[in-house]
C-alpha cells in the first residue's frame, strides 16, 4: 500500500500519488478538505453535487475531483478566488431549496455536513429563495426512519448507499429536476419494500432528510451528546458502534466507520434495538426466594450468603461434583473466564459449559 | 472462521450452506453481496428458498438433515471430473486414498434419492465449487444443529481438503458464529474439555499449569456437556450457575428442561431481566448488561474487541465477574479477590497461549485476530496458511445417517427452526426495544401455500403442531420459503414455545440438539 506510481502537482506542491486514485483521494491524503454533499469514501463516486471541482492546468473547465483520476505531471489547484466563489454559489442554490438549513445532530452520523459548508462559505444569503424540492412522507409509519424529503438535495447517497453497501436495492430516484423524488417500488411504505431498516441510508444523510426517529426521540434530553466506542450485543459479527450518551442515557447509536468488523454498516438490531437497556424489567436488586416459594428483592450481602451457602451446601451432602456452571455466550470474557475459574478453582472438576449447543 | 470477514468479498466461488446469513449475519452478509456484485458465483444449500436462496446461481433445495449426502454427492463429482488439488492433497493432508475411494461409491443420482436435489445441480454445484480459484465456504446451525452436526463439517472439511480452498485470501471454511461472545465464551474455557485457550484437560502439562494458577488441581477427565449435565440434575448434580442464558426456551425439549431445573437443591441465575429461567431459580442476581460493562469480546473472526460502558448500570446491578468472583470469595475460596475487568483479561492473557501477545491495553483498537502467540506478534487473520493444528489435514470418511426422527403417518411434515432478522433470541433484548414490534410482532409458521390448502389451513389462521414431546398453537402465514411439506418457525416467542417439540436427538460428540429437524403433525386449531 505504501508504494506510490508518480507525482502530480498539487497547489505548488509535488505530491505523490497511486495509479487508479482519484484527484480527491490525493487531496484528502494532504490535508486539502475539498467540500463535498455527494461522497461517501465508501460508495463509488457520484460526482453530481460539482462541490468538489478544481482547477487542472489544461483543461478549459474545473473538472470533479472525485470522479476524475489522477495521472503524471497533473497540475491541480484545489482552492482559488473562482473556486470558491462557484462553491458558494452552488451551496447558495442547493440551500434554496430546503425547509430546514439546520437539523438536530441526532438526526444521523452526517447530518450536519450541509449546514457546516453553508457556514464555512457564508452560504446563508437566502437570495435564491422560491421553488422547493421533494415531498416528504409523513404517511410512512415506521419508527425507525424519518422520511423527510423537504430537507433533501438529491445527493443520491441514501440510493447509493442501499445499493452499493446494503445489496438491497430498496430505494430508487423517481422523476427529474425539482420534482426529483427519493422513492421505494410503487411509492409505498419502506415496511413494503425490499427495505431491511439498517438505517445506513440515515447515517450517510448528509442534510437530516433521512432522520433516526429513535435518537430524535431524545433531543430534548439534556446535556452535551458523548460517544463511546463499544462493540454491538447482537450477533457474532462483532460491529463496532459509538453509543450516544447524554447525562447517563443512551440516545441513539452511530456505526463506527473504522470499525474492522462492520467499516460503518449495522443491522437493525445494531441500529435501533438499544433501549432494552433502559427497560423498566430490568432487575435492579438481587432476589431470593423465600418460605412463602416466592422471589423477593434484597440487598447482595443477603444474595451472595445465600447463593455461596447452597454450593457449600451442595459440595458438602453430594460431593464436588454436585455444582454445575454455565457461561454466557453473550456476557462478556471476564464472566466465561470467571465461571470456569470459580468451577475450576473452586470445585477441581470440568463441569463447565456455555450456551453454544443449542 | 478460517478467514477474515474482509475476505467475505474476495471469492469467486461461494458455497453457503445451512446458514441464512442475510438475517442472522446481516452485515458479513454485505460482505457477500460485494462478492456477488463483483461477479462470485454463489451456490446456497438450504432446505427454505431464503433471502440468501434468491440471490443464489444455484439453489440446493434439501430435505432437512440430508446435508451428509448432498455433501457426499458433491465430493464424488470433484473427484470423478478430475477437480482434485493433487499438489495439495500430496503435501498437506492424509488419508485421502481410503477418501476418494469411498466417494467414489456415491454419484449425485444417489444424493438426489436423499436429499431430493436434482443430480444435475448438485454436479453443477461442485464443478464450480470444484474448480473454483477462490473457494469459500460459510455455514452456521443448519450444519450443526442435527445429530450429525460433527460429520456434516467434516464433510465440508473434506471438500475443502479434496481442492485446496484453504489457508489463503478468499477461500477458508467459515462458521458464522452466532451470539456476539460464544466464540469468547470458548476462547475462555467455558468448556467441560478445554481450559482457556483451548488446551485439553485431558494433557496434564495443563493441568499443572491451572493447578499451580489456581491453587487446586482439576480432574484428568472431561466434564459433562450442559446436555449431560441437564439430564444428571436431581441425581448427580445438585446445585447450578447460570449466567445469562434462558435455557428454557432456547434448549430442545422444554418440559424436560423445566423439570431438571427444578428438580435442582440450588439454582442461582444472574441476568439482566426475570427471564423463564431465572423464575425457577433461588438466587437471581442482577447483572449489568450491554453500554454499561466494560470488558472484552471475540467476534466470529477471532478478533479480540473492547467492550466499554458508557452509562451507569440501574439499582444494585454488577458486573457478572463480579458477582461469581464475589460467591467464590463467600464460599471461603481464595483468588478471587478481582477488583477490575483488567485484572482478569489479563490474568487470561497469561493462561491461555492464543492470548499470550495480548493484554487490556493492546487490545484498545480491535486489531487483533487470535492466534496471538507473543508480543509484537501481528495476530492471525488467515489459519492454516503454511500447516494445519495438526500438521496435516485429515479426510474423513463419512457415511449419511438418517436423522433421529423421520417422518411418518403421525408426524408427516418436517419442522426446521431458526432465527429472524428482527429478533434476537428470546427476545429478552429485541422485545424490549421499541419499534422491533413494528416489524415482528408474533410468531407465524411459514407454510407452503399448496400444503396451507391441502391441510385445511387458513393464511392468517390458527393450526396446532405437535410432536411426540408436545403441542404448539400458532398462526399461519402461507409462503413460498417453505417447500412442499417442510414449515419453519421461531423459537423467539414464548407465547409459541416450539422448543417443547425439538429434542429428537443429539450429536453423540458434541451433544448439540437435532434442532433443525423435527417430525410434526399439523392441524387446523
Amino acid at each position: 500500500m505504501d508504494k506510490f506510481d508518480f507525482e502530480i502537482t498539487l497547489d505548488g506542491e509535488r505530491v505523490p500519488a497511486r495509479r487508479g486514485e482519484t484527484i480527491y483521494e490525493v487531496s484528502e491524503r494532504h490535508q486539502k478538505d475539498i467540500p463535498t454533499l455527494c461522497y461517501d469514501p465508501r460508495l463509488e463516486a457520484l460526482g453530481a453535487c460539482r462541490l468538489c471541482v478544481v482547477e487542472l492546468e489544461g483543461a478549459r473547465n474545473p473538472v470533479a475531483s472525485c470522479t476524475t483520476r489522477a495521472e503524471p505531471g497533473m497540475n491541480i489547484t484545489t482552492r482559488s478566488s473562482r473556486l470558491e466563489m462557484h462553491r458558494g454559489v452552488l451551496l447558495e442554490m442547493v440551500a434554496s431549496e430546503n425547509r430546514d438549513l439546520d437539523v438536530d445532530p441526532l438526526s444521523g452520523y452526517a447530518s450536519g455536513e450541509m449546514a457546516t459548508l453553508l457556514d464555512r462559505y457564508g452560504a446563508r444569503s437566502g437570495r435564491f429563495a422560491g421553488a422547493k424540492s421533494g415531498t416528504s412522507r409523513p404517511d410512512d409509519d415506521n419508527p425507525f426512519i424519518l422520511r423527510d424529503y423537504e430537507n433533501c438535495i438529491s445527493c443520491y447517497r441514501c440510493v447509493r448507499v442501499c445499493a452499493e453497501q446494503e445489496g438491497d436495492y430498496a430505494i430508487s430516484i423517481m422523476n427529474r429536476g425539482f420534482e426529483t423524488q427519493i422513492t421505494t417500488e410503487f411509492e409505498g411504505l419502506l415496511k413494503g419494500s425490499a427495505c431491511t431498516f439498517c438505517g445506513q441510508c440515515i447515517q450517510t444523510c448528509p442534510t437530516g432528510a433521512l432522520a433516526d426517529i429513535k435518537a430524535l426521540a431524545n433531543k430534548d434530553v439534556p446535556g452535551e451528546t458523548k460517544k463511546t466506542r463499544t462493540i454491538c450485543t447482537y450477533c457474532g459479527v462483532g460491529c463496532s458502534v459509538d453509543v450516544m450518551t447524554r447525562e447517563d442515557k443512551i440516545v441513539g447509536v452511530l456505526p463506527a466507520m473504522d470499525g474492522p468488523a462492520n467499516l460503518g454498516a449495522l443491522c437493525v438490531k445494531g441500529q435501533f434495538a438499544f433501549d432494552f437497556v433502559s427497560h423498566p424489567d430490568r432487575l435492579k436488586a438481587p432476589l431470593v426466594r423465600g418460605e412463602d416459594g416466592e422471589l423477593h428483592e434484597t440487598d447482595w450481602d443477603t444474595a451472595l450468603d445465600r447463593a455461596a451457602g447452597g454450593f457449600v451446601k451442595a459440595n458438602q451432602e453430594h460431593g464436588r461434583e454436585s455444582v454445575y456452571g454455565i457461561a454466557s455466550g453473550r456476557a462478556p470474557h471476564e464472566a466465561a473466564y470467571m465461571m470456569q475459574r470459580f468451577i475450576r478453582g473452586g470445585f477441581g472438576t470440568n463441569q463447565i459449559d456455555n450456551c453454544s449447543r443449542a | 472462521m478460517s478467514n477474515p470477514l474482509a475476505d467475505m468479498e474476495k471469492p469467486d466461488v461461494i458455497f453457503c450452506i445451512g446458514t441464512n446469513m442475510t438475517e442472522c449475519h446481516p452485515v458479513a452478509a454485505t460482505r457477500l453481496k460485494k462478492a456477488i456484485a463483483k461477479g462470485a458465483k454463489l451456490i446456497v444449500a438450504d432446505p427454505r428458498r431464503i433471502p440468501l436462496a434468491e440471490m443464489a446461481d444455484i439453489h440446493l433445495p434439501l430435505r432437512v438433515g440430508s446435508d451428509a449426502a448432498l455433501l457426499l454427492g458433491m465430493a464424488h463429482v470433484i473427484a470423478r471430473d478430475g477437480l482434485v488439488d493433487e499438489g495439495f492433497v500430496a503435501e498437506r493432508t492424509t488419508e485421502a486414498t481410503e477418501f476418494l475411494e469411498h466417494v467414489a461409491e456415491f454419484p449425485p443420482e444417489w444424493a438426489e434419492s436423499i436429499t431430493g436435489v436434482d443430480a444435475k445441480l448438485i454436479e453443477q454445484a461442485a464443478q464450480w465449487y470444484g474448480a473454483a480459484e477462490r473457494g469459500a465456504i460459510y455455514y452456521t446451525l443448519g450444519i450443526t444443529e442435527h445429530i450429525c452436526g460433527v460429520d456434516n463439517v467434516q464433510s465440508l472439511c473434506n471438500l475443502v481438503l479434496m481442492t485446496g480452498n484453504i489457508g489463503r485470501e478468499g477461500t477458508g471454511i467459515n462458521p458464522m458464529r452466532g451470539q456476539n461472545n460464544i466464540q469468547g465464551a470458548g476462547d475462555c474455557g467455558a468448556l467441560p474439555n478445554n481450559y482457556p485457550g483451548f488446551q485439553s484437560v485431558l494433557e496434564p502439562a495443563h493441568q499443572a499449569k491451572f493447578a499451580a494458577a489456581y491453587g487446586r488441581e482439576c480432574d484428568l477427565e472431561i466434564g459433562p456437556t450442559k446436555v449431560q449435565a441437564l439430564d444428571m440434575c436431581g441425581d448427580r448434580v445438585r446445585a447450578m450457575l447460570i449466567d445469562g442464558e434462558n435455557t428454557v426456551v432456547t434448549d430442545p425439549d422444554r418440559r424436560h428442561c423445566e423439570h431438571a431445573l427444578r428438580s435442582l437443591d440450588h439454582l442461582v441465575v444472574i441476568d439482566l431481566f426475570l427471564t423463564e429461567t431465572a423464575k425457577l431459580a433461588d438466587v437471581v442476581l442482577p447483572a449489568t448488561g450491554w453500554a454499561e460493562t466494560d470488558g472484552v469480546c471475540s467476534n466470529t473472526e477471532r478478533r479480540v474487541q473492547r467492550l466499554r460502558a458508557a452509562v451507569s448500570p440501574p439499582g444494585e446491578a454488577r458486573p457478572d465477574w463480579w458477582a461469581i468472583s464475589r460467591i467464590a470469595q463467600r464460599m471461603g475460596l481464595k483468588g478471587f479477590e478481582f477488583e477490575s475487568a483488567k485484572e482478569i483479561f489479563n490474568e487470561l492473557c497469561s493462561l491461555s497461549p492464543i492470548y499470550a501477545g495480548l493484554d487490556w491495553d493492546r487490545i484498545e483498537n480491535s486489531e487483533y485476530q487470535w492466534p496471538v502467540p507473543e508480543p509484537g506478534h501481528m495476530g492471525t487473520p488467515i489459519l492454516h496458511e503454511d500447516e494445519f493444528l495438526n500438521g496435516r489435514g485429515i479426510f474423513h470418511v463419512i457415511r449419511y445417517r438418517d436423522p433421529a426422527e423421520t417422518i411418518s403417518s403421525d408426524f408427516p411434515v418436517w419442522l426446521t427452526t431458526g432465527r429472524r432478522l428482527a429478533s434476537y433470541h428470546t427476545r429478552t433484548q429485541t422485545g424490549r426495544s421499541s419499534g422491533i414490534d413494528y416489524l415482528l410482532s408474533e410468531e407465524r409458521l411459514e407454510v407452503n401455500p399448496v400444503d396451507v390448502t391441502n391441510w385445511g389451513l387458513e393464511d392468517g389462521g390458527w393450526a396446532t403442531m405437535s410432536s411426540p414431546r408436545g403441542s404448539v398453537k400458532v398462526k399461519v402465514e402461507a409462503t413460498n420459503r417453505s417447500p412442499l411439506g417442510t414449515v419453519f418457525a421461531s423459537f423467539s416467542f414464548n407465547d409459541v414455545p416450539v422448543n417443547f417439540l425439538t429434542g429428537g436427538g443429539y450429536d453423540p460428540v458434541t451433544h448439540t440438539a437435532e434442532l433443525k429437524v423435527c417430525p410434526v403433525r399439523i392441524e387446523p386449531a
